[in-house]
């Protein structure tokens, strides 16, 4: 199985002219606090991924966001956008990039309406005569036509995010950046972000999602980055870092000591036995030739199980802590 | 929709389009004039010469004279002298008030509500939206002087009539050169406004607290009225912001001092350059953390 996926992946590298959509190089942000942000991280995200840029609150994620977009000067390292050098050549790319950063804002007292009004009117870029189609279909697509009337103010939470979303898509992207899309929405708001994502994927947007909730994104993701105090410790498809995981094997049995033998017998280490289970990481041994090694020996198996961790175990070990800081 | 049947990368490359910088402008001004807190401090600014023309009609100033520097026992003669009492009042306390609180708003407002941000993002070049900023403010200073100058014109001639307008110095002329003098004086009450608008737009783009911004620019309206006042500080009273702020008594003489005038006009350019350009220099560079 290992190899085939390996197979699979290799023509997938070879087709596009730009491979990559995001790139920097040591992108580093040392506030004048001292504090360093962001530390010598070297994000790619190739054309058409989902990338899920994964880390808990304070890793750098928003703060890597803001020097991508170019709100922020990097104190060292370099970031292109789209092919773009930024932030020296933002206003060539940025019409390219619909964004969410670190949540929605705007004008507490205008329409919905009227505040993606305001964007579209402030966007050079942005035909006059397509505003109206335009500022209709970015509110559809997000839901909100009934509300767009309604003052700012007087949104949920959701529909706020919403409305942040609605502005994103403004006009055609070819890139979006969505920092917690998630954040604030019920489950039911929360399956609607990643559709939207899905949809959008599917048009040939390439998006970047950042969350601390990693199972909120990682249906959606094809890709994954993982912050940790300020460093991007993990990059690489979802199936790659999946793969990363040890797979362990447990064995249910009444005769725990007798599996255990049997175990070490077929070259496993670190067996650890308990009450009426053994475990141990499985290394290059076939969950097939335990079976039948146990068979053999005669030890009696009442179950038995090859389980490789949970992504979210991954996230715990890689980032040292848990992604839902509620939890 | 497949994948395969998507162009990857489809979206055109973004153009800029024609009257762009009209649609930023007007896009601004709604932002501005739409607000209601920017339409009640207009009205407040509207009772003022009310106020004034109500009081003087009630109980009317006596003595004779030119009317000293408030024009105030004139109003009596002529309606129009109102405009200039109006002005003359606001011009040292509630006109840079009102100044110190939009141009608050206009960098420090959008980013404490984190409006800036996707300004930005939109993209809207830094340098271009001081521009469109600064203009809003200009416009909104230009609608404070208007809304005093017209209001106190109707108070004043419905209270008074327009009478017979006297310039300083005893030549009476007709009532359309009276509103002719008097427009010009609004228009220099408006552009002396200009330096503390920039000094405001500056302050406002290194904060985030437009409360802070707007003392700030206050502050230091207040300090130069202050020093202004102060006689052995003569030799650098020229150069403060406020200096020439009365001067536009002489536009109601027989012969105005045109230099004078002039003279101010041209430091009010020397600290929009100055603070714009701070104000530039500042922004093209910051760090949008809001």
């Amino acid at each position: 199985m290992t190899v085939l996926l390996e197979g699979e992946e290799a023509p997938a590298e070879a087709d596009t002219s730009h491979p990559l959509v995001i790139e920097t190089h040591g992108l580093t942000k040392r506030f004048r606090s001292g504090q360093v942000a962001v530390d010598h991280i070297d994000l790619e995200v190739e054309r058409g991924a989902v990338y899920g840029f994964l880390g808990p609150n304070g890793s750098g994620k928003t703060t890597t966001i803001r020097m991508l977009l170019g709100l922020i000067r990097p104190t060292e390292g370099t970031v292109r956008l789209l092919d773009d050098p930024m932030p020296q050549r933002a206003a060539q790319a940025l019409p390219k990039v619909g964004a969410l950063v670190e949540g929605p804002a705007f004008h507490p007292y205008l329409s919905g309406w009227s505040n993606l009004e305001r964007l579209d009117r402030m966007d050079e870029t942005a035909d006059p005569r397509t505003h109206q189609e335009r500022l209709e279909k970015a509110l559809a697509r997000v839901g909100l036509s009934a509300a767009s009337g309604k003052k700012f103010r007087q949104y949920s939470l959701g529909m706020k995010q919403r409305l942040g979303i609605a502005a994103a898509l403004l006009q055609p992207r070819e890139l979006l950046i969505l920092d917690e899309p998630t954040n604030g929405l019920d489950p039911q708001g929360t399956r609607e972000v990643r559709n939207l994502i899905r949809e959008l994927s599917a048009d040939g947007l390439t998006v970047l999602v950042s969350s601390h909730l990693l199972a909120e994104v990682e249906q959606v993701c094809t890709h994954v980055g993982i912050m940790s105090v300020g460093r991007l410790v993990v990059q690489g498809t979802l199936e790659d870092l999946r793969r990363g995981g040890e797979t362990t094997i447990t064995v249910t049995t009444s005769k725990p000591d007798a599996a255990r033998a049997t175990l070490v017998k077929l070259g496993l280490s670190d067996v650890t036995v308990g009450q009426d289970e053994v475990h141990a990481p499985l290394g290059d041994v076939t969950p097939e030739s335990v079976t039948i090694a146990l068979v053999e020996a005669g030890v009696p198996v009442r179950g038995l199980a090859a389980t490789r961790p949970a992504l979210e175990d991954l996230f715990v070990d890689i980032t040292g802590e848990g992604f839902d800081v509620a939890r | 929709m497949s994948l395969a049947e998507m162009p990857v990368g489809l979206a055109a490359v973004p153009r800029r389009q024609r009257g762009a910088l009209a649609r930023q402008l007007r896009s601004e001004l709604r932002l501005v004039f739409g607000r209601r807190r920017n339409l009640i401090l207009l009205g407040a600014l509207g009772a003022i010469p009310l106020a004034i023309g109500i009081a003087v009609k009630v109980s009317p100033p006596g003595g004779q004279g030119d009317g000293g520097p408030m024009f105030l026992n004139r109003i009596t003669d002529s309606g129009l002298f109102l405009v200039l009492t109006a002005l003359f009042i606001t011009l040292n306390l509630f006109l840079p008030v009102v100044v110190g609180i939009i141009a608050a708003d206009t960098v420090a407002g959008e980013a404490q509500i984190g409006t800036l941000r996707y300004l930005l993002g939109v993209p809207v070049r830094r340098g271009r939206l001081l521009v469109v900023k600064g203009a809003g403010i200009a416009a909104y200073a230009f609608a404070a002087v208007a809304t005093i100058a017209i209001v106190a014109a109707i108070a004043g001639i419905s209270l008074f009539g327009a009478g017979s307008f006297t310039l300083l110095g005893g030549q009476t002329v007709s009532v359309g050169e009276g509103l002719l003098r008097i427009l010009g004086v609004s228009t220099y009450v408006w552009l002396s406004l200009s330096g503390l608008l920039a000094v405001g737009l500056l302050i406002s783009t290194l904060t985030e607290v437009p409360m802070g911004a707007m003392a700030g620019t206050l502050g230091f309206a207040v300090l130069s009225l202050v020093l202004d006042s102060i006689p052995s500080l003569h030799a650098i009273q020229p150069g403060l912001i406020s200096h020439y702020w009365q001067s536009f008594g002489t536009l109601i003489r027989v012969g105005p001092d045109y230099a004078a005038l002039g003279k101010h006009l041209l430091l009010q350019v020397v600290y929009v350059a100055i603070a714009g350009g701070l104000a530039w220099a500042r922004f093209s560079d910051a760090d949008v953390t809001s």
